[in-house]
């Protein structure tokens, strides 16, 4: 009897049926779609942060870089000195070349033995140190430095000033700076670190016995823009390196964290940081530790700044920090409101079919029906059109994840952290001719990580079991609402209003 | 045999009460057949409304059988309603969206029958009063008096000991009237059981055992 009451009301009250129905099945097909575009960017965003920290690194530590010119560190800038007798003099132009590996303007380095307190606590499951660096190299021809000292002094404070007078009126400068960032990092560790999120394309990776050696691997971004390949070698600091492999992002279209990756211990020396990080990459035990071990971590290296993947993903700007922020705010509250007025038409419609059917319950309940048979009644025709509002919605909510995916919007990623990652490198050039303006020889950029990602929306059975248990709690709730107020029914005084 | 003794209801409005029904003892012996009469306003529903157990006195007691209906629960009256009274009412009050059938079947719903057997006594009802063909019919598909008949069907189907009738024939034309009368003697005089009806007509009336004249909450014999 309740199966085909049920139906036959269903059927016979079509038009509710079909507005209860729509109502919850659009709630639920926003809750779907917000659910997956959220799931989309959280790892759209993960997927930046790994190609900047690598996969599966909890957490960061690095040290915050003091402001140019305090605690007497050099301002902005860096410098290349050229004596009296450096480089080739013909015709009245030296051409000069020089290659300067340090550490980034933005980066603060820190004792490596930090990195053996990091693997002492407890909770760490690995850990890593790096080493993050900038390459400079300068190369071109100047006015004869030994007739133009006032100029080149100039050029060599880094303040900006070109030499404008060329000798003889007929120098100049034309000369070129190229600038790719390099991280040293121990060749040993795989596990944790930017080198454990990529793909190698070509050649091989670190290994063990690198140490102490003169090899490189290569962003195979990079490499394409430096016109390098595996075999070939690049100069860094001053020492020419032997390219043995490239390497790209393994997610996507993001690339890796640096353009060139040497063993820990050379870019130390080469660059005067002996004994000397950047940063150190922490992998936890257990997910659910990370935050106690943020605590243990700060508490053990006051004067380094610990941040976990949640902290970092706010370093994430750009288009995908929109997206996020969009289905963060916008999406989540429109899903809750929708979902609200799906509740609230599905329980005002119950409510104004238990009072048009004011009759029919007062008539059951004369012939002998009880209270709990008639809400019984009621919950179930709510919570039928809950489901077939639910079911619709996850058909609808797949379709429009369908849409999304076939749309796979691009977005753009900016991953600016301490660690100082660069991505394709850049090669500041200009030139000078006679009495104009050279080149700044600072390098004043600070390549902020950024990349494209195409956006990918997920479904989850976890997320379409979500949309129908809510769809049902709709029902569920319509119908107690409904069945509450047909039990409070008096027989005598129902049929009473009728009349 | 139903026993009523000083039956008293009032109904308490904001700002005045009203007695229905004024320290009413009667008794009705079970398979009699009584026919209430009386103005409207006069207390006739109030009255079904005790017998049929559907409200409570504000005092004085109401027994059918061995249930003293005044005292029970809810559940209690609802279970005695779904076993031993059968309600026909002047409109019907059949289920829109249920076929005669199925209407039929709802006043066996809450004695936990098979659906066989349901379907089986619903049928054997529905025959009972010669509407076997119309069985599949929803009830705006069916005349007054075909509609009067599933009704009848629906209270009698459960072999009730009472049969209560409130103005059965007071939407019908006079013809139907005196075919769903036959129809409510016929049932009344086969399974004996005690058959009240509600009506203001004296045609109507003049076929009971015993004529019952209630005006303002009093019962009066005729």
């Amino acid at each position: 009897m309740f199966i085909t009451y049920l139906r036959r009301e269903l059927v016979n009250r079509r038009k509710q049926t079909i507005i209860i129905a729509v109502g919850m099945a659009l709630a639920i097909a926003l809750v779907i779609i917000v659910n997956s575009v959220a799931a989309g960017v959280k790892d759209a965003q993960t997927a930046v942060l790994g190609s900047v920290y690598g996969v599966g690194t909890d957490i960061t530590i690095s040290k915050a870089a003091a402001a140019p010119g305090a605690n007497g560190t050099a301002g902005p800038g860096q410098r290349f000195d050229f004596g009296p007798g450096a480089g080739s003099t013909a015709a009245g132009t030296t051409a000069v070349a020089s290659s300067r590996l340090t550490a980034g303007r933005s980066t603060a380095t820190f004792d490596a033995a930090s990195l053996g307190t990091v693997t002492g606590e407890a909770g760490v499951s690995a850990a890593a140190g790096v080493l993050s660096l900038n390459n400079t190299t300068f190369d071109g021809k100047l006015p004869d430095v030994n007739r133009t000292e006032q100029g080149s002094d100039r050029a060599q404070t880094g303040d900006g000033s070109a030499p404008t007078d060329g000798p003889g009126g007929t120098g100049g400068s034309s000369f070129n700076i190229n600038s790719f960032t390099v991280l040293g990092l121990d060749p040993s560790e795989s596990a944790v670190g930017p080198l454990s999120s990529v793909t190698l394309t070509d050649g091989r990776t670190l290994a063990s016995d690198d140490t102490g050696t003169d090899v490189a691997v290569l962003d195979s971004a990079y490499a394409t823009t430096a016109g390098l390949s595996v075999g070939g070698t690049i100069d860094i600091g001053g020492t020419s390196f032997q390219i043995v492999g490239l390497v790209e992002s393994s997610s996507g279209d993001a690339t890796t964290a640096s353009n060139v990756y040497i063993p820990l211990d050379v870019a130390q020396n080469l660059s005067g940081e002996s004994g000397k990080i950047s940063s150190i990459y922490v992998q936890a035990t257990s997910s659910d530790d990370i935050a106690t071990l943020k605590t243990s971590l700060e508490a053990a290296l006051p004067d380094n700044t610990v941040s976990t993947q949640s902290d970092l993903a706010s370093s994430v700007s750009g288009s995908l920090s929109t997206a996020s922020t969009l289905v963060g705010n916008l999406g989540t509250w429109l899903s809750i409101i929708v979902l609200a007025a799906a509740f609230l038409i599905a329980i005002l419609f119950t409510i104004s079919g238990v009072t048009r059917r004011t009759r029919e319950f007062g008539t059951l309940k004369a012939i002998g029906w009880s209270n709990r048979r008639i809400v019984g009644q009621i919950a179930g025709e709510s919570v039928v059109q809950g489901l077939l509002g639910g079911i619709a919605g996850v058909a609808i909510g797949l379709v429009g994840v369908l849409v999304v995916n076939l749309v796979a919007p691009t977005l753009t990623a900016s991953a600016s952290g301490r660690v100082g990652g660069g991505f394709a490198g850049r090669g500041i050039e200009a030139a000078g001719g006679p009495g104009a303006a050279g080149g700044r020889f600072g390098q004043a950029a600070h390549a902020a990580a950024t990349s494209d990602v195409v956006l990918n929306a997920p479904v989850t059975v976890s997320v379409i079991l979500i949309a129908v248990a809510l769809a049902l709690a709709g029902g569920l709730l319509a119908g107690a609402v409904g069945g509450w107020r047909a039990s409070r029914l008096r027989p005598a005084e129902a049929l009473r209003s009728v009349a | 045999m139903y026993q009523l003794t000083h039956v008293t209801k009032s109904y308490s409005g904001s700002k005045n009460t009203v007695t229905a029904l004024k320290d009413v003892t009667l008794t009705i012996p079970k398979g009699q057949m009584v026919a209430i009469q009386g103005p409207t306003g006069g207390g006739k529903s109030t009255l079904l409304q005790m017998l049929g157990a559907l409200d409570r006195p504000t005092s004085g007691e109401v027994v059918l059988g061995d249930s003293t209906l005044s005292k029970l629960g809810d559940t209690k009256l609802a279970r005695i309603r779904a076993r031993e009274i059968g309600f026909v009412f002047q409109g019907f009050n059949l289920i829109p969206t249920l076929s005669a059938l199925e209407n039929v079947e709802t006043a066996l719903a809450p004695l936990g029958l098979s659906n066989e057997e349901r379907t089986s006594r619903a049928s054997a009802a529905l025959e009972s009063v010669s509407l076997g063909e119309r069985m599949r019919h929803l009830p705006a598909e069916l005349s007054g008096g075909q509609q009067q008949r599933v009704a009848i069907a629906r209270a009698i189907v459960k072999n009730p000991e009472v049969l209560l009738a409130d103005e059965p024939t007071g939407s019908l034309d006079e013809d139907t009237r005196d075919e769903i009368m036959e129809l409510l003697e016929g049932i009344w005089r086969e399974k004996q059981l005690t058959l009240i009806i509600v009506t203001h007509d004296s045609a109507v009336a003049k076929r009971a055992e015993r004529r019952l004249h209630i005006k303002n909450g009093t019962v009066k014999e005729l």
